[in-house]
This record gives C-alpha cells, sequence and structure tokens, in this order.
C-alpha cells in the first residue's frame, strides 16, 4: 500500500536507556553518543526518518542535552530546516505542564502542545538505541493496513540473557497479534524483542496519554502494552535487517567492530538512504611514512603514524610514531603518544594517551577512559 | 546604508581550463577536485571567509552547472548571509543586449550593478585555479597603509621559474614600476599572484574607459592594470611567502595535490583557525581492508580500500580493489581501481572505472625516453576495460 509520509510526525527519545550505557552518557545523551567513526547514534532514527519522508520530528530530551543540542544544531544537515514542518527539540519545562518526566508517558505529556499542534495523522515513535537503517513506509503500511491501534517493530532471534535483560519481550499468536509483554525478563533463547520503535495514529497517542496521566500510569512499557495487550490491537512488525542494539558499554563496543566486517557496513550505508550527520570540515586522513593500517574505520582529520588494526578511529583522532592500536574505539579528538600501546579501549573524546603507555583492556570488558582524560 | 560592505570579491571563475583537457571537458576548472575532499575553488572561498569577506560574486561562463551545484547557496563556506553570501554571476541579457564575458575585466565590468548594491570601497579579485591560504584582509590593510589605487600580491619565485609568470618591477618601496609578462630575461623575480585589491572608484573608472575601447581585449593583466599605470596611479606589489600554486595545467595540478603530502611543503590543511571548507558528500568513515597498505597517502570519506597505496591522494567514495596498486596518483570521487590494476603517476577522473589488471601511466624511471613520460590522465566518467593500457603522459577521454 502506498502510504502518504508527509502526514507522519516523527518522535525521537533521546535520553531513554541513558543507564544502560552510564559510563558513555555521562556528559550526554544517549542521542549523542559518538558511533561508527562519525555519528551519533540520533543520526540513525534521524536520518531513517527523513529518508522515509518524514518532514516533522520532534526530539524529546530531559537532561544532559548540551552536546545534543550542539550536534543536531539547526538540523540542515538532515535536511530537517524546515518552514513547514522541521526538527524541534523538546526539552523539559518547554510549558507550564512539561516537567522533568519518570517514563515515556509523562515524556510525551511534556511534549503534548507539539504533538497537539502537529497536523500529522500518524505518528513514529523512537529511541537511540537501535543503529540500523530502517525504512518506516512498510510499516506504516502494515499499521494501516491491519487497522491496529499500536505497531510495535520487533525482531525474532535468539538471545542470550544479556542482551535481553534490558528489553521488553512479546509473546504473539501467528497473525503477529501481541498476546503478552514481558518487561526486562531474565530470559534467555528464541524470543521476540521490541526494537522500542512504535507507530500508532495520533489520535491513539494523544488520548493514550491524556487517559494515562488521569490514571497516574507513567509507562508505557507497563501500563499500555502489559496491561492492555488483551484490550488492544497490538501488532509486531518483525524486523529482519541489519541492526544492532546498544544495551551495555560491551554492546556498544561490538556494535562498532561489527561494522568492520564489509558486509554489515554494506547494509547499514545504503547510498540511497544515506546517514547524515553534523558535518566539521576535517581535512582528509594523513596516512605517514611507516604507518601501518589494517581492518579499520577512520574518519576524517585523523593523522596516522603508527599501526592501527580492527580499530574505529573517529574524527581528529592522532596515532604517533611507534603507536600501536589494536581493537580499540578512539572517539574524536584521542591522541596515541609514540610507542604507546593499547588495546581493547575505547576513549571518549579528547583523551590524551601520553607516550610509552600500554593500556590492555578485555575482549568481554574492553576498558573506557573519560572524555579529556590525560593518561 | 545597511547593504554597505567595505570590500566585495570577484572570483573568475569563467575560464574554460583547456590546459586540463579531459579533466575539464565537462566541468569549470574551479570544480575540479584537489587534495582528496576539496574542489580548486574551496580554497579561494575559504580563504574569504577566514578572511571576513563575507560577499563574493563568482563569474561563471564555461560548463557552469557542477560549479553551480557545488557552491550552491554557500552554505558550506558560511556564505548564506543576510546581507552578502556568496553569488554565481553567469552572463545574463540586458535591454541593451547580450553578451559572452569577452575577458576578465568586461565580467567585472557587466556585474558593476552586482557590486554597487553593497557600495564597497575596495574591490578583491581572485582566480580560480590557484591553491594557497592567505589573509586578504591583511593585504586589503596594506592596501589602505600604502593609500594605493591597486595592490597586487607577489610572490618572490626562483629566478631560474621567473619567466613563467607575469613579473613586477618594483622601487625600492614596493611601487609597481614596470611589469612584463613571461619575460625570456626577467627584470626581477616578483610574480604576480593573479590577486589584485582595486579601491573600486578608480577601478569603475578605468573599467568604463577599457569597455568604450572598441580594440582593447578587456582583460586585467592586458589592459587595466597597464592603463593605470600609464596614468600615473599608485601601483603596489603586496610581498606573499606563503605556499601558492597555479593548478592551470595537468603537471601543475599532480604536482600540487603531492605537495599536500610532502612534508617539507608548507600548506597546512589542519589547522582549526584557518579551515578549507567543502561540501561535505554525506558517506561513512573510510574503511581500510585486512590486505591493504596505505602510507604516504591522504585518503577521505566513503573509500573502500583493499590494495596498495602509496603517494597518492584518494577522493571520496573511491574503491581500490584486493591486489590493486595506486602509486604518486590521484584518485577522483567515485572511481574505482579493479582487483589487480596498476595506476602510476596517473590523474583518474571522477566515476572512471579502472579494469582489472589494467595498467594505467607508469614510473619515470621505467621510461628509457624522458620526453615520453609524463602524468597520465583518464577524464570523467570513463571505463577502462580489464587488461588494458594506457601509456604515460597519454589523455583519455572516451572508454578503451
Amino acid at each position: 500500500m502506498d502510504v502518504n509520509m508527509g502526514n507522519v510526525l516523527g518522535l525521537i527519545f533521546a535520553n531513554m536507556h541513558d543507564g544502560s550505557v552510564a559510563e558513555l552518557t555521562k556528559n550526554r545523551t544517549m542521542g549523542s553518543i559518538l558511533f561508527g567513526g562519525r555519528y551519533r547514534l540520533i543520526d540513525f532514527p534521524l536520518s531513517n526518518m527523513v529518508n522515509s519522508g518524514i518532514s516533522e520530528v520532534g526530539v524529546i530530551t530531559k537532561s544532559n542535552y548540551q552536546s545534543l543540542l550542539d550536534h543536531l544544531g539547526s538540523a540542515r544537515e538532515w535536511d530537517l530546516s524546515r518552514k513547514k514542518g522541521g526538527l524541534y527539540i523538546l526539552p523539559p519545562f518547554g510549558n507550564v505542564e512539561s516537567k522533568l518526566y519518570r517514563g515515556r508517558i509523562e515524556a510525551l505529556y511534556g511534549a503534548m502542545s507539539f504533538i497537539k499542534h502537529s497536523m500529522a495523522e500518524y505518528v513514529v515513535l523512537s529511541d537511540c538505541d537501535i543503529v540500523t537503517n530502517m525504512d518506516f513506509k512498510p510499516i506504516l503500511s502494515q499499521h494501516i493496513a491491519d487497522g491496529a491501534d499500536i505497531t510495535m517493530v520487533t525482531h525474532t532471534g535468539v538471545y542470550t540473557s544479556d542482551d535481553i535483560k534490558h528489553s521488553t519481550v512479546v509473546n504473539t499468536d501467528d497473525e503477529g497479534n501481541v498476546k503478552s509483554v514481558l518487561i526486562q525478563p531474565d530470559l534467555s533463547g528464541t524470543c521476540t524483542a521490541s526494537l522500542n520503535i512504535f507507530v500508532m495514529s495520533k489520535k491513539f497517542l494523544t488520548d493514550m496519554i491524556l487517559d494515562s496521566i488521569a490514571r497516574g500510569n507513567i509507562s508505557f512499557e507497563k501500563d499500555i502494552l502489559q496491561a492492555k495487550c488483551s484490550e488492544l490491537n497490538i501488532k509486531t512488525f518483525e524486523y529482519s535487517n541489519y541492526f544492532s542494539k546498544i544495551t551495555s558499554v560491551a554492546s556498544y563496543f561490538k556494535a562498532n567492530q561489527e561494522l568492520l566486517k564489509l558486509e554489515n557496513a554494506r547494509k547499514l550505508y545504503l547510498p540511497k538512504r544515506p546517514i547524515y550527520t553534523k558535518v566539521s570540515d576535517n581535512a582528509p586522513v594523513k596516512y605517514d611514512l611507516d604507518c601501518c593500517v589494517k581492518n579499520s574505520l577512520i574518519a576524517d582529520g585523523c593523522v596516522i603514524e603508527g599501526e592501527v588494526e580492527n580499530s574505529v578511529l573517529f574524527r581528529g583522532v592522532k596515532v604517533g610514531k611507534g603507536a600501536k592500536v589494536k581493537d580499540c574505539i578512539l572517539m574524536q579528538g584521542t591522541a596515541v603518544g609514540d610507542n604507546s600501546e593499547v588495546s581493547y579501549l575505547i576513549t571518549d573524546k579528547n583523551v590524551n594517551i601520553g607516550v610509552n603507555h600500554i593500556l590492555t583492556g578485555a575482549p568481554s570488558y574492553p576498558m573506557y577512559i573519560g572524555k579529556g582524560a590525560s593518561v | 546604508m545597511f547593504n554597505k560592505k567595505e570590500c566585495v570579491a570577484m572570483l573568475l571563475a569563467g575560464g574554460q581550463g583547456s590546459r586540463l583537457y579531459a579533466l575539464t571537458q565537462t566541468i569549470a576548472k574551479p570544480a575540479v577536485p584537489f587534495g582528496a575532499k576539496y574542489r580548486i575553488i574551496d580554497f579561494p572561498l575559504s580563504n574569504c571567509i577566514n578572511s571576513g569577506i563575507d560577499t563574493v560574486g563568482v563569474l561563471t561562463q564555461y560548463q557552469p552547472m557542477a560549479l553551480n551545484e557545488y557552491i550552491g547557496n554557500g552554505q558550506p563556506w558560511d556564505l548564506d548571509r543576510v546581507h552578502g553570501g556568496v553569488f554565481v554571476l553567469p552572463p545574463y541579457q540586458k535591454a541593451s543586449g547580450a553578451d559572452w564575458y569577452s575577458g576578465t575585466a568586461n565580467s567585472i565590468y557587466q556585474n558593476m550593478a552586482f557590486i554597487e548594491r553593497y557600495d564597497p570601497e575596495y574591490v578583491l579579485v581572485l582566480s580560480g585555479d590557484h591553491i594557497y591560504k592567505m589573509d586578504y584582509n591583511k593585504m586589503l590593510a596594506y592596501h589602505k597603509a600604502k593609500n594605493a589605487d591597486a595592490t597586487i600580491a607577489v610572490l618572490d619565485v626562483p629566478k631560474e621559474e621567473a619567466s613563467r609568470f607575469g613579473i613586477m618591477i618594483t622601487d625600492e618601496d614596493d611601487n609597481i614600476i614596470d611589469f612584463e609578462e613571461k619575460p625570456k630575461v626577467p627584470r626581477s623575480t616578483l610574480a604576480s599572484m593573479g590577486i589584485y585589491i582595486f579601491t573600486w572608484s578608480k577601478l569603475k573608472a578605468y573599467l568604463i574607459a577599457n569597455e568604450n575601447d572598441k580594440d582593447a581585449s578587456k582583460d586585467f593583466g592586458k589592459n587595466i592594470i597597464p592603463d593605470m599605470k600609464n596614468a600615473g596611479e599608485k601601483l603596489v606589489a603586496y610581498r606573499f611567502d606563503g605556499y601558492w600554486k597555479d593548478v592551470g595545467t595537468i603537471d601543475s595540478l599532480w604536482e600540487a595535490n603531492m605537495d599536500l603530502i610532502n612534508p617539507n611543503i608548507p600548506i597546512d590543511l589542519y589547522d582549526p583557525a584557518w579551515k578549507i571548507y567543502s561540501r561535505n558528500p554525506v558517506l561513512p568513515p573510510q574503511y581500510i581492508g585486512s590486505d591493504a597498505m596505505v602510507q604516504n597517502s591522504m585518503v577521505t570519506e566513503g573509500c573502500i580500500i583493499d590494495g596498495s597505496i602509496e603517494f597518492s591522494m584518494i577522493s571520496d567514495g573511491v574503491v581500490v580493489e584486493e591486489g590493486a596498486v595506486v602509486c604518486d596518483s590521484i584518485l577522483m570521487p567515485g572511481c574505482v581501481v579493479k582487483k589487480g590494476a596498476k595506476v602510476e603517476y596517473a590523474i583518474v577522473g571522477e566515476n572512471s572505472v579502472i579494469g582489472e589488471n589494467a595498467h594505467i601511466g607508469a614510473r619515470p624511471e621505467h621510461i628509457e625516453d624522458k620526453d615520453t613520460w609524463g602524468v597520465a590522465v583518464v577524464g570523467h566518467n570513463i571505463n577502462i576495460s580489464d587488461g588494458s593500457v594506457v601509456a604515460p603522459k597519454a589523455i583519455i577521454s572516451s572508454d578503451m
């Protein structure tokens, strides 16, 4: 079915799941976590919305949002600097009713005037914990064809208990009707997990928010999906394209490393559906005499004089002479001094590692060095 | 007046750039890719904004589409302004008739109305084919301090190279007393860099006079500057001592690219205080594969490198497959070098494909007759079939 995506409002929750990667969200929102060499996590849902034809997007944020505001700016890079629609940032205390929210329902209630003001008929809601290149058109199309109240995007696969402990898991019948909902269960094996992306009509959404607030309900997952799954028509949309879900520092590390396999990167970076991000006008990467780089993603502005293997280097990273970088994620502005050797390391922005140091994390538990630290 | 600007820049970007052959067959010279992620015009545009000059007219005539699209509203250079900004100025039809730009001076003459809108004291005239970083504001301060009518930026070049340039002869105060174009026996080593600042009221008068002279060639170097000198106007030389290169020929384009990876050449693209801006292609970071070898090179976004690269400039979205070798070469955006191909001392244009085991160019030490050696050029959107050989110095402008 051909759907009119001009009739859809996007809502992105920038702070949901902040706690699951507490180290990385110390100075920022989940949405502004750096990812994949030159992106921030919010670039994925935002680009997916734009590439699906959504031109009006609200970003709901709560705390630590300076980096988010800096990143999004006027939203021109996502083509969302518009007269009609465009990007709206919705911080707490934006109006008399909005305060620091406790759950998704209160967050939406704080954005109520924005949602009401939109002329859209449908709403796509997304968190920032899924890295994927997703087209929302078939999801909306299925939602309308099914006449569902809520369509939730899910993936059925084999999960470990670590993977699933931050997720919402659903049981469905053969038609994809949700029959029961488990929140952050202690499970492993094959199950159907929510990707925290939902589609509903604007009317359903606003009625649900007002009803929930009146009853003192604050959790969308617990008070709506779980409590009302037999009374509402909740459908799943089974998503089988490439994605990774960030639920911990270890899964963050793994999700970055997965992009070193070209077959994964090619599923994420589609030429016709590019992932947009803030442009920072760095010079090209300079590879020096005697440098050696293997199986790595390197962003512009890096200067490499040493060895780099199986690593993701963000913009403006410097690797000194004789330095060895192996299985690392080095964020923007990190400098590795001459003859230092680092492995299984995640450095936050502007970390400075001096000369002749050896720093090693474990494959299952990479070492994390906080923003601006000097070693 | 609200719109008043002290200095307006006029960038001459209309020339065909015929000495770049296949590389300028479909695009104007200022739009030719340069330095892995830039186009030539990024340098003067970035210099303008970094110097605080926010009103720039770009005079175009030859194959303007790529250039128009590239410049757009000027946002990548911070030249999308409420007052001023960048404007692409092609020739246009007037009540009195329509004319192509018949020379550099004529192109400015035809756009006097544009300049007058901003009521400037000074006009900066730039070329769209030079690579350099320069603070025009310092030159403007010099122009004002010298109370000059025209200031010409000059570079002190080695004596043996002076005969390739327009040479300025100056007195002890750097007043220009004479000049000569590509002299066999140069009387000075101060070469004109093609960067001029004029006091606008003076320039305007000379442009009008030149236009009324039916026999004049409507050119700055041939008419305006000599006319001003002969009339006794104050012409001064402004000495620049940084890196500057004209990239009007295949060899100089190749050399200027290689200069960026030469540690002894003083042009720094990594200076945060003087960034060179460019339009971003929206591509993921470059991927360097497990079998790749990259040294002494610059590589940018969207590239997938599985082969070997040395002493080369690799633009956005280039793919170099396993076993392919690229040495001392320039690969422009989107080109593909297939398995086992070898590219040496060559420039490969945008979106061209070098087939498996093809061999483009050669190292000079492998050629006996040095006269037959030169940088090989493959134009834009060209397919070179598997196993083909492109000789050094060859210029390929159709599929083979």
